[in-house]
Formats: structure tokens, sequence, C-alpha cells
């Protein structure tokens, strides 16, 4: 049975990539995915946004009581040597995990400006990542910003990174636009070679108690699948780029209900959060099974078998499928 | 610019750089003014930085200068090039250390920042009191008297030693040298490596202590033997002085600075003389080149080798025409007949006086510059008057005016040395504004990329919180001797415009002076906003005006509240003291060096801030006429009796110098509850309550660091006399009803503006959240209105403490503090707890304070923060040393013992002629409880009256002390480097007494008065200084240790994650009838983090495991109870989340992240065994001494 597949144009020996999560942040982690059939990762994210505000308020804290007092000309030594003032160790992690394990290694990015993107991403390639995952996450919260100004941004940002790195480029893509499709093809316009449907950001909760606001991380279940598969359905064979199913696909099952939409691969976040490194052999397990039993006998064989293109039934990615769906349900 | 490499550092770098480069060992203990010495080294050998011999130094901190000097004892018998940094009670702890390392003849140099001794009250400034209390220690003693010669010394000293076989002991002033930047030529590699002779390198490893060759030291010798064998050292000591002036000789021939044992300096045929050593030496020496130039005859002697003293090559250097000597000490020696240079000198002269070609000349011996004292040329020039006198005054004092013995010799105040090549800038900052950091960084440019010689000096006041820097700048072609503050400034920098309001800044300023003012008005209203005395200055002395907005620029360009760029841009702009765009390109040149190990975003936002810098900083137009209506404020308010208002008031005015011996305290004795007199006015933000949204449970009152929120419940009645705005509302709770009202009033003017409080406070708005029942305002608006309710909230009746639940948070918070104001940090987390005992205990309570951050903010001069109630009585508070506060409060329990032991024998002695019931009532009277202590102390006032009309001696003797029959509460507070490291031993012992004594440890893991350095109590992955990479070490469970000894009660508490248990741990603490040691976790600016933010990282400490919260009470197993309370329910949220909140631990991640990792991993494996180890203590406690459960 031939599982292989690609994704931004990397051989991939199964469409199972462990997306970036806590679980990508240590080589022991990645090599436990690796030996449970895991087929690519991406590393935990760079935060442009963290790495600059933790900059300042060290540079703040160390200097703001130094020379108060005649006993103590500060507080903390602070001629120190910052070896891993703008996370250069995290490139070290990439050789070194790029030496531990031979499945594909993405970096990921996730940045504010563009002189941030351009620099971390040429470090990234140079560390040896075989790919280079953008996470661009922008909530506007001024009502007069229009919806056209932020697309923009978002694909300057993707010009820009494109223009000084040679690997893959993919966008994990917010699903937050009034056209996805439309953005989707403007990503790859712009030089993306891959596209993961969708973001999943964190989410907003209050606290009761403490009457605040709260933020959580969003841990999804199968049931958040049906965004990954309509769009999945939408996309495929519409644009030159690969598609990358995120938000969902917890078991062999979601799997191949993202294959057959069109997904080229699916990345994996919150199940293995929940249930480990090991899952990664039960989710191949179940699709092996399920390949067999029902007689496939490539992961090509069935991709966009279940997309809009092909599908027996394209109402169902439709708005008025709603109408159909409540018609259903009565009888 | 010169060839030769020249650095602009002070005088503790300047040493630092040498010893670090021809030790192999330095061992330390930080102690002010020399602390930076081994910070510098531990720096150095944390990068990996080498010395001559291609080792990196093994730098380790002690636990006490007594432990450094033991290991440089040891390290030094085991072969190794030793050498330690210490100053003052440092200096005197290593005494016995170095008796052995003397006598064993063994080559070190100790480097040592003079400082003053703790006698009447302690000083971290400058003198040499410590170096001359060691003088018989067999150690040689040689001075420097400038950056340049504390760098030059510290090589010569070693060379020296090492040739000599007699340890050194290098010294130079304390801050005047230390820590005064100045431009020096630096020694390169080569000059050391000529200078350490390797065959007596190799000599003393040779001397080793090893079992190759082992030999045998230490011996205890008896009668027969000892006193040869003290002798034998002689032939060293005599041969000294030729060694001394040989590897002086050689270090000439190296670079072209020659020494001598001792300089003459002055015209050759000088008839008065001054000699002395240190820092003033340099003002004498210029005094003297310009005395000479008018064509005086006087001269100087700078001693270097000031011991052995070499008399010969002394009375060598004195010119053939003399006539009359002042010998001037640096220390004070009560009850001698001369300090020790003067004795020397009398000494050299009077063994030779049969050959002295210029006859017997007079001798006059004088103390000045006790710590710190100003020693001016108006000072010198007095000297030299005194000694054209037919009978010159001796054992005189100058600087000073003694009133009570006439020692002090007069001078012309007014006196100046003008000197026309130098320019002269003084600049007025706040503590955390950055001024100190920028002017330090000024000082560097001009040293370092001009051909000028720079000077750099710094003072600031003793508050820790708004405290005034005070930065003394000179630049000049020539170089510059004036160790003295500047007396005409040709630049002031004023970077607070609130100090204008007490102070006339201007009164210094030269004629043409420039001004530059950092306020938030514009051009056209700049002037009017200044005090009327301020225009004057800036008329009279035609004063150049510049304005900028400060903060409005460094908001601007993200910098947040510092202005140390923006001030430093503006003063190179218009100063001229060098032209204006060479100016800019070398400050962003400096800024690149200094921050690009920051990175380019912090380079970019600093460029950012000078180019905003230039486009608003603007000349105002002075009038011809002062038109302010705005006089100078009184520095102090209030009903001050004339103690207060004349001696307190004159230090708080910075003209304590002026105050006379008579007016000074003769044994230290202060009066207590001086701050609520100096309102500061020191927050731009102050808290306002919002009584709507409150629910009344007195937690801002509680976190409050500075007691400036208190609250009230008092009758409705008295209402009607409040001001206009004061609010209050219907008490809650069931013990209060309709006529009681509740009010929260703040003191606005003696509030930091920290904010703790809106943090802690747990009501928020309903309608916007974002709003709290307390809420920070700005102060400016509300400052009248918010002193009128201030002192009408002063004037409601105090509540009865006998009324109120002690142990109850709410409750407690009503009592009144008897700590209040002090110049603790803003935000500090150790306060609160000790207004917590004063309001629990304060008016029955005495304290031992170690030395530390509390006893600054607890005894610093000029205001004091403990007070008294309206009946008189509070706490009585003293600081011993820093090493034996347990010690120290154990007597006071002794004392106190034995005088209640005394009143109750006297009573009973007395009982026939007394009221046999009250005597009785007195002597059986349970005093757990407040009301029980106030029945007593009734009882006892009852007692006293009935005495008063007894004539025995009994009576007279019991009316004495009476008031030892009420219950007294001894509490030993300060901080972990105490409790952890050098009180340690003392502590145990305290513990280990079974005394009725409450020790406090307010523990923030660091030595924080000092600047952080680590400590026993150091969490596990926390930078600090000695640990710059992160501690590797476990921190020590004092508390396990003091559960141990199953008699002592034992918190360990959090305020901020537990207020409850916290109350309740004090309280229980004091009840118990033994030893009690509470540890509390103190929150602080060494952490690394927004203070406000202190009781929330207090809770995620605990809620982290790595603070476990528990009380063990003896008392429970005695009712046959589980003694050990856990006040936490173990580790919920992970490590990282308290830890990467404070800079402290995120900056190991920036420096090496596989440590960082590795460290949290530790952490919560810690953080588990801790939560196992008091669980099961608390589940399964078994009492060592049986009996004790019976």
């Amino acid at each position: 049975m031939n599982l292989t597949t690609t994704f931004c144009g990397l051989t991939l020996r199964n469409p199972l990539i462990a997306s970036a999560s806590p679980l990508t942040s240590s080589i022991e982690s990645i090599q436990k995915l690796e030996a449970n059939g895991i087929a690519a990762v991406i590393l935990h994210s760079l935060f442009e946004e963290e790495i600059n505000h933790e900059i300042h308020k060290i540079d703040y804290f160390l200097q703001t009581h130094s020379n108060s007092s005649a006993e103590a000309s500060s507080y903390l030594p602070t001629e120190v040597d910052f070896d891993n003032l703008q996370s250069e160790h995290y490139i070290e992690e990439i050789k070194r995990i790029k030496a531990a394990v031979s499945i594909p290694v993405i970096a990921s990015l996730n940045g504010v400006s563009i002189g941030g993107w351009v620099k971390y991403a040429t470090k990234l390639q140079e560390a040896g990542a075989d790919a280079l995952e953008l996470n661009i996450t922008y909530v506007p919260t001024s009502i007069d910003m229009q919806g056209d100004v932020v697309e923009q941004m978002y694909l300057d940002t993707v010009t820009m990174v494109r223009q000084h790195i040679t690997i893959p480029l993919n966008i994990k893509m917010s699903q937050a636009f009034s056209n996805p499709a439309n953005m989707a093809k403007r990503f790859v316009e712009a030089g993306a070679n891959g596209i993961t449907l969708f973001d999943n950001p964190t989410r907003v909760d209050v606290d009761l108690e403490l009457l605040t606001a709260l933020q959580r991380a969003n841990i999804t279940t199968s049931a958040s699948l049906s965004e990954t598969l309509r769009w999945c359905a939408i996309l495929y064979k519409k644009l030159p780029c690969t598609l990358c199913a995120n938000t969902g696909v917890h078991t062999g099952e979601d799997l191949l209900k993202a294959v057959m939409s069109g997904a080229d691969a699916v990345a994996l976040a919150s199940v293995l959060i929940t249930k480990g490194e090991d899952e990664v052999k039960n989710i191949l397990t179940e699709i092996t099974s399920w390949m067999e039993e029902h007689e496939y006998t490539s992961i090509e064989q069935m991709k966009g078998s279940i997309s809009l293109i092909h599908t027996d039934n394209p109402a169902a990615y439709e708005r008025n499928s709603y109408m159909y769906a409540l018609q259903h349900y009565r009888r | 610019m010169t060839e030769r490499n020249t650095i602009t550092v002070d005088g503790n770098e300047a040493v630092a750089l040498v010893a670090h480069k021809i030790n192999e060992v330095i061992a330390i203990y930080p102690i002010t003014p020399s602390s930076p010495m081994g910070e510098f080294s531990d720096l150095y050998s944390s990068k990996g930085e080498k010395n001559i011999f291609g080792t990196v130094p093994e730098v380790y901190e002690m636990q006490s200068e007594g432990g450094a000097s033991g290991t440089v004892h040891g390290a030094l018998q085991a072969g190794a090039l030793t050498t330690t940094f210490t100053a003052s009670q440092g200096l005197l702890l290593m005494i016995p250390n170095m008796y052995k390392i003397a006598g064993e003849l063994t080559p070190t140099v100790f480097h040592v920042a003079a400082r003053s001794l703790a006698a009447q009250g302690l000083s971290i400034f400058g003198d040499h009191q410590d170096v001359m209390g060691v003088r018989q220690t067999g150690f040689a003693l040689l001075a420097s008297n400038c950056v340049q010669e504390a760098h030059d010394f510290a090589l010569i000293s070693q060379a020296a030693s090492l040739a000599s076989r007699i340890p050194f002991l290098h010294f130079f002033d304390g801050f005047r040298t230390s820590h005064e930047v100045s431009r020096i030529e630096k020694l390169e590699d080569e000059v050391l490596k000529a200078m350490m002779n390797n065959d007596l390198i190799a000599a003393h490893r040779q001397r080793a202590l090893t079992p190759d060759r082992p030999v045998l030291r230490g011996t205890a010798q008896n009668p027969d033997v000892y006193f040869q064998g003290r002798e034998s050292v002689n032939q060293y000591y005599l041969a000294l002085p030729r060694i001394v002036q040989e590897q002086m000789d050689l270090f000439k021939t190296l670079t072209g600075r020659g020494y001598n044992l001792f300089d003459y300096v002055g015209a050759p045929d000088a008839q008065k003389v001054i000699v002395l050593m240190g820092s003033g030496a340099e003002a004498v020496e210029e005094s003297v080149n310009h005395l000479v130039a008018g064509g005086n005859k006087v001269g100087m002697v700078k001693v270097r080798l000031a011991l052995p003293f070499a008399v010969e090559a002394f009375l060598e250097v004195l010119p053939k025409t003399l006539k009359s000597l002042a010998v001037l000490d640096r220390t004070k020696e009560s009850g001698s007949v001369g300090e020790p240079l003067y004795h020397d000198v009398v000494t050299a002269l009077f063994e030779n006086r049969d050959s002295l070609s210029f006859g017997m000349p007079t001798v006059i011996g004088g103390r000045y510059g006790l710590s710190s004292k100003e020693f001016t040329p108006a000072m010198i020039m007095g000297i030299y008057n005194e000694l054209e006198k037919e009978t010159p005054k001796n054992h005189f004092t100058i600087g000073i005016d003694d009133d009570i013995t006439f020692t002090s010799l007069d001078y012309d105040h007014d006196f100046i040395l003008e000197n026309p090549t130098q320019f002269q800038a003084l600049f007025y900052g706040l503590g955390s504004d950055g001024t100190v950091g920028a002017n330090k960084n000024t000082i560097k440019i001009i040293g370092t990329e001009t051909d000028n010689y720079a000077q750099g000096y710094f003072v600031y006041d003793s508050k820790k919180s708004g405290s005034m820097t005070i930065s003394h700048l000179r630049f000049g072609s020539k170089p510059i001797q004036s160790t003295y503050l500047i007396q005409k400034a040709d630049f002031i920098g004023v970077h607070q415009a609130v100090f204008l309001e007490k102070l006339d800044l201007l009164e210094i300023a030269k004629e043409g002076a420039v001004f530059l003012l950092n306020t938030p008005y514009s051009k056209e209203e700049a002037w009017s906003h200044l005090p009327r005395v301020t225009q004057e200055q800036i008329i009279a002395k035609k004063i150049k005006f510049y304005a900028i907005d400060g903060y409005g620029v460094a908001q601007k360009s993200n910098m947040g509240g510092r202005i140390n760029t923006v001030m430093q841009t503006c003063f190179f702009a218009i100063s001229g003291v060098l032209p204006q765009e060479d100016a800019i390109a070398k400050i962003k040149k400096s800024i690149q060096k200094s921050y690009g190990a920051k990175g380019d975003l912090i380079v970019q936002m600093n460029f950012a801030a000078v180019d905003n810098t230039l486009e608003n900083l603007f000349e105002v137009d002075v009038p011809t006429q002062a038109n302010s209506t705005h006089e100078l404020l009184p520095v102090l308010k209030g009903d001050l009796s004339p103690f207060v208002a004349e001696v307190i008031g004159k230090i708080t005015a910075y003209k304590g110098d002026e105050l006379r011996v008579s007016q000074i305290p003769d044994d230290g004795t202060w009066p207590t509850g001086t701050t609520q007199y100096e309102k500061r006015n020191i927050a731009h933000e102050v808290p306002v309550w919002d009584a709507d949204t409150c629910i009344q449970c007195n937690k801002c009152v509680s976190a409050c660091p500075h007691s400036v929120i208190r609250s009230t419940i008092f009758d409705a009645s008295l209402i009607q006399s409040a001001p206009a705005g004061f609010i209050s509302k219907k008490a809650k709770g069931k013990k209060y009803g309709d006529n009681d009202l509740f009010t929260i009033s703040v003191a606005v003017e003696d509030c930091t503006g920290c904010a703790l409080c809106v943090e802690v406070c747990p009501a928020k708005n309903k309608s916007q959240t974002n709003f709290k029942a307390i809420n920070m305002n700005p102060l400016a608006p509300i400052r009248e209105s918010g002193i009128e309710r201030w002192d009408y909230f002063l004037s409601l009746p105090k509540m009865d403490r006998s009324q109120l639940d002690h142990e109850d948070v709410k409750e407690s918070q009503f009592l009144e503090p008897l700590f209040e104001f002090s110049g603790a940090c803003p935000g500090c987390g150790e306060t609160p707890y000790v207004k917590l005992a004063s309001q629990l205990f304060g008016d029955r309570m005495v304290v031992a304070n170690a030395t530390g951050c509390s006893s600054i903010y607890g005894g610093n001069l000029p205001t004091t923060p403990w007070k008294k109630n309206d009946a008189g009585r509070g706490t009585a508070w003293s600081n011993s040393l820093f090493e034996d506060n347990a010690e120290f409060g154990l007597g006071f329990r002794l004392a106190i013992d034995n005088h209640n032991e005394r009143a109750k024998g006297l009573l009973e002695a007395l009982k026939s002629s007394l009221d046999g019931t009250l005597v009785n009532d007195i002597l059986n009277a349970h005093q757990r409880e407040e009301a029980q202590i106030e029945a007593q102390r009734s009882r006892v006032e009852n007692l006293k009256k009935a005495l008063a009309t007894h004539q025995s001696n009994e009576a007279k003797t019991l009316l004495e002390i009476a008031d030892y029959l009420v219950k007294k509460s001894v509490w030993i507070m300060g901080g972990d480097g105490w409790a952890y490291d050098i009180g340690y031993g003392g502590l145990d012992h305290v513990l280990a007494s079974g005394k009725n004594v409450n020790i406090l440890v307010l523990d923030t893991q660091v030595y924080s008065n000092t600047g952080g350095q680590q400590s026993k109590a150091t969490f596990t992955g926390a930078v600090a200084k000695f640990a710059a990479g992160g501690k590797a070490g476990m921190p020590k469970d004092l508390a396990a240790m003091a559960i141990n000894y199953e008699n002592v009660y034992v918190a360990k508490v959090s305020l901020g994650a537990n207020d409850k248990a916290t109350v309740k741990a004090f309280v229980e603490a004091e009840r118990y009838n033994g030893p009690s040691i509470i540890i509390a976790y103190s929150h602080c600016v060494a952490h690394g983090y927004d203070l406000k933010y202190g009781f929330d990282q207090q809770k995620r400490a605990v809620d982290s495991g790595l603070w476990p919260i528990f009380r063990f009470n003896p008392e429970k197993i005695q009712e046959g109870e589980n003694p050990l309370t856990l006040d936490y329910k173990g580790p919920k949220i992970d490590v990282k989340d308290f830890m990467y909140r404070e800079t402290r631990f995120k900056m190991v991640e920036k420096m090496n992240s596989t440590a960082a990792a590795g460290f949290l991993e530790t952490a919560a494996h810690t953080s588990q065994a801790l939560y196992q180890r008091y669980l099961s203590l608390h589940e399964n406690y078994q009492p060592k001494n049986e009996e004790a459960t019976l």
C-alpha cells in the first residue's frame, strides 16, 4: 500500500504531519514522533513579537533600578552575554533536530514586522529547515481599518519572505477572510508553495470569578473538521500548491475524509497533545486497515475524490445546503 | 588621542581589572563600597576571561567576610595566588585570619575600599577607620590616592608581597576613589607579566601544603618558643620598604609612572608641610600647586607605604627648610593621644631629633573627612593658615564645627580654588530615571573619545524610593585632582522639576552657566512654573535656560520612564563641551557599544530618542524680572519639635554639613516617627478610593508598603466636621451598626505611586472591569484636597485595639501602623510584613534589625519610619551589625526577662504594703490576647500610682521597672543574607535557646541592599550577582532546619498568596512562648519586574510549589495535635508560569536556552519534592520528644 504524498514540494512517507505544538519543541519528542511514523514535523513557532517584547522588558528591568543607590550600582548582573537574545538557540536546535531525524523538518515563524519576517526567515533557511511555515495572525481592533488593508499586509509579508528564501513556503492561513479561496489564490501568487487550512487561533474566554478576559489554547475535536473539509474541497485542483488540513483531524477517519476532500497532508496538534506521540501509530493503523478493507492502494488514489469538482453532491459545500440539511433532518 | 590604552573606569573596576589578571583564587563577600570588585571579578570569570597564567580565576562568594578570609588563607596555604576585596566591618571580620596569614609569611593582597566603622551609627562612606583597625595584624598597608594609583598599586602591592612574603592591604578611599569614574592608563598584560616574577610565584607554590612534600603549620606553641617565633619575622619587615621601592622603580621603567614610599610635592624650600594619605592627598596637591604658583612656601607629603612606616625614607623627603608639619588622619581613635599616622610621624621625628637638619619641627595632628565628609581646598588653606601660627592647635578637626571640645579649625568657607581649565557640570536626577547611568556614559565618551581628562562622582540620598542623585562631572585638558564635590558649576541639569520646589539648585551656578530643565511645560510656560528663587538666580547670573519634556520624548521613543538618553543628548547639544555634530555621533557610537548586546531593536530605540531629543529641545527666553509667586516649600511639615526642625530639617535640606557637634546626639539616640514630616510628594499618580465598588476587605491597606493607605470605622456623628470630598460608607460586617461608617484614606504626599494596592484589590467596578475599588489618579489635581482629607482622617478616634480580632486580615488592618512612610523602594515586598508586625505588636515591641535594606529604610537618616502611638508607646529599634543580629535580639530578651523577674520579685516582696489583689492579678496575669495585655497595662498603671507614694528603695526600683510586667515582644528582623548566610550560626543558636524571641526573615532570595548578590536562599535558576548564569544549586530549606528543633514555631508565609495564614502566623509566633521564626516571601526590585505585580508573583511562587507555605506550631504537639498546617494545596501551576514573569529567571533563557530548560526541569521537580516532604510531615508527624505529647 502506498501512503506517500507530497507537501510543499517535499515527498512524505504518509500524509501525517506533526503541527507546531509543545510536542515539536524537543528532540526527544520529535524522535518519538518519527518512530511512531510521523512523516514530517513543523517545529514550535518562533514568535517575533514575543522576542521583541522580551528584549524590551529585559533591557528595561536590567537598567531601571541601576545607579539608584550608593550601595547598589545594579540589582542584577547587567553585562552578561545574551547568546540567545533573538532565539539564536532555536536556530541551533533546528540543526540538531535535522541531524537527529531523517524526516523533513519544517520551521515555523510567527511575526509582526516585515523586517522581522525576513530576518528570521533567512536564519531559519540557513539553519537547514526543509521548508518554512508562516503563521500570520493579525487581529485588527480598529474599526477604521478596511479588510483590503489587512489582506495587503498579509500578501506583502509573503512576497517579501519569498524574495529572501529559496526553500518551500507554506502559509498557515486564517479562515477569517471574506473569501478564503481568493486569499489562498493570492498567497500562491505571492509565492506560497502550500496552504494550510486553517490556523487555529487561541480562544477568548471570560473568567466569571475574576471578571476578566482569558486566552485559552484551542484544543479541537473531530467536530471542528467541517470548515477544513469544505475549503479543501473547494480549493482542490484550483491552485498550483499543496493543501494541508489542519483543524479537527483526530482520527484515521478524519484523515481519510480530509484527503478525499483534497488535502495532500494533515497536520496534527490537539490529538497529539491530548493523546501523546503514540497516537500517530494508531491513526496510521486505522487508515491502512480502512484502505485494505475498502481496497484502496494509495493515498493518491483517493486524494480529492470527494472535492467540489469530483463530488456527487456539490451542494454540500454551498450555502443553500443548509436548507437541504434541515429537510433531511425533518425526515 | 594619546597612544596609550586609556580606559574610563571607577576605582573598583580599576583594581578588579588587575587583581583578576594576577590571581588564581578570589574569595569574596559583598560589602559596600567594595562589592563591585568582587562582582567585576565574577563577571570576568563567568565570561571565561583568563588571568596572565592562562587560567580562569576561581571566584567564590562565601557566607561572610570571616568565611572569605578563611578560604583565602586555605587557598594561599595550598599554593594559589589568592586575593579578596572588602571594607569596613568586613575587614574587621578578617582580622583573625590576617594574623594567621601574616604570621605564616604568606604573600597576598587584600584590596580594601576604605570605609567608616559602625559606632554611634553605621556609615557606608569613606574613611580609614577600618584600615587603621588592622594595623596590628602584620599586614603591610599601601595607600592609593586616585583611580590610576588604585590600578597601579593593585599590581605593585602584589609584586612586593611576593618579593617580601609580607601580605599587603592595598586600600583606597571608599566612594571617593572606589566609585569615582576617571580616565586612566590601562596596564597591559606585558606589564603585569613583567611585574609578576615567576621565580617568586614558584617559591610561593613550593611552600604550599601538599602530601608530596608534607610539612605542618598551625602548631600550638608554648611559653618557651612563641615569643621568639614572633620576633623571627622582623627581618622581613625591615627589608620591606626597600622591596616596595624596588617594585615601584621596576614599575616606573615599565610604565613611566614613578612612585616612592613617600612623595613630596611643593616648594623645595617649604616651611609648612601637610602629611596625609588617600584621596585627600589629591586635593592637597592641587592646592599646594596653586599656592606654590603664588609664591607660598608650602609642601605636602603623600604617604604611600603607611605600614611598615619607613622612617628613613620619610625623613629623606622632608624639605630642609621645614618648620611645621600637620599630619592628617582620616580616622578617629577615641582616647588616644593622636591618630596612627600622627603617632608614626611624631615617633619618626622624635627618635631622630638629634640628626634632623631642620631641627625638631612643630607637629600637629588632625582629623578630617570621616565618612566621606568633604575635604576641600578651603579646609586645606585653613590647615596651612593654622601652621602659620605660633602655637597651632594640635589634635584638631577640620571640616566640622566642634562647639563642645573646640577641636575644629576655622577656615574661610567661601574660598574656592578656581580652575579655569575645567568644565564642571552638575546633574540632579531621580534614582530610577537613568541620570547617573547616562552621566557615567558621558564621562566614558569624553574620557575615551577625546583628549580630555574626565572625572565623575555620584552622590545618592538615603531613600530607595524617589531618591535624588547628584552627578558631579568634571572635564579638562589637565589631570583632575579635585577630590571633592563641585562648588561652582558651568552646567546644571535638573532632570526632575519637582526638586526645584524645595531646593535652590542654582545657588551653585557660575555666572553665565547653562541650566537644563526636564519639564512638561512648553517654551512659553516653562519660565512661569519656576520658583521665584530659581528665576532670580537665572536673571542675576545671566544663566542660559534650556528645557525639554524629557518624559514626553522618552515615551515617544518607546523608552518608558527612562530619560537617560534624552537628557544625555541635551547635555551634549547645549553644553558646548564638544561640537554638537561630533557629540551626537559619539553618543550614537556609544549607544551601539552599550546596547549592541541587547540587539538592534534597543539600539534603534535609543537612536530614535537621540533624534527626537534634538527636535524637542528648546531655549527659554529669560525676562528681565522674576515674576513667579512660588516660594520654596519647607523641607519638613507639621508640628515639629525643635530638634526635628533644626537638626533633621537641616539634613533633609542637604545642609547637614552645617550642623555643629553639639547638635548631634552623642550616643546615636534619635527620635522616632520623623518620616511623617517629610511629605516627599514623589508619586506622579496616587490611589483614589471608589467607595461604591469597595467590599471593605482592607487588602489594599495590608499590601501598602509605605503605610499610606489606612482605613477605619467611626461614628456617623463625626462626619459633619469632615472636609468636602471625604467619603465614607456604612460599615459592612455583623459587628457594626447603622451608625458605623467605614472609610479609606490615602496619604497622598507620602505615596510612592507603586500601584500594588490596585493590583491586590479584589473588587472590580461592575460596569467597567478595568476599574477597581481603588484606582491610580494623577496627584497634582488632588494634592491639596487629599492633604485635607488625610488630616481629617488622622483626627478620627483610633479603633479600640482590644475589640479587634487580631488574627483576622481585615480587622488587623484597622490597627494603627507604627511603621510608616519608609524610604523603601516603591512596591517593596518586605515592608508590608514589617508594618503588619508594627500594627499587631508595635506598642510593646523592641526590634533588633540586621544590617541590610530593612535597617536602611528603617534607620537611615534623616527621617525614620518607626513611630509611637498617641499614648507615647511604640517600637524601640536598633541595628547592631549584619552578622550578630539574632544574638543582639536574644540579648534584648535576656535583659527584659531579667527586668521582669526582678519586678515580680519586688512585687512579691512589697505585696504586704500594696493592694494584695492587684499584686496577685499582676503576677498571675495571662497576656496572650490584646485585651489581657491591656488589662495588665491598666493594672500596672494602678501599681505605679500606688508605688509613687512609697519611699522604700524597693518601691522606687519597682517603679522604674514596673512596665516590664507588661508583656514585651522581642523581634529580630533581617534579610536572607543575614539569616541564611552571615548570621546563620547565631540564628541557629538563638533558635536552639528556647527563649521567647520572634525572628522575621524578609526573604528576597538575594542580598538586596548591596545589589542582588546570591544568598543560600536564591532559587535554582535565578540569575543573581555571583550566579550570573543562573544559580545551579538548591536553596537552603531554612524552615525545615528550624522545624527539626521541634520546639521552635516555624512559619513560611506569603502575604500575596495567603494573607489569612500570614496574619495568623504573626499572631501565633508572637504568642508562642519560645523561639519563633517567620520566613516571609518578599518580592524585590532585584527580581526584575514591575513590582505592582508583586503580590501576583507571590501567589504564583506558592502556586508553583516553589514557595511552600505552612505553619509549624509546637503548642499543638503539647495539645496532642498535628503541629504542621499546610497553607497551600501543592503545586497547581507550571513553575514556568511563575519564573518566566521575572527577569531574574527569564534572562537565563536569553543567555543559554539549554541551561534554562534544565533549570525549569529542576524547579518542577523541586516543587513536587517540597510538597511531598511537607505533606508527609503533615500527615505523619511523629514528635521526637514523646514527653511533649503528654
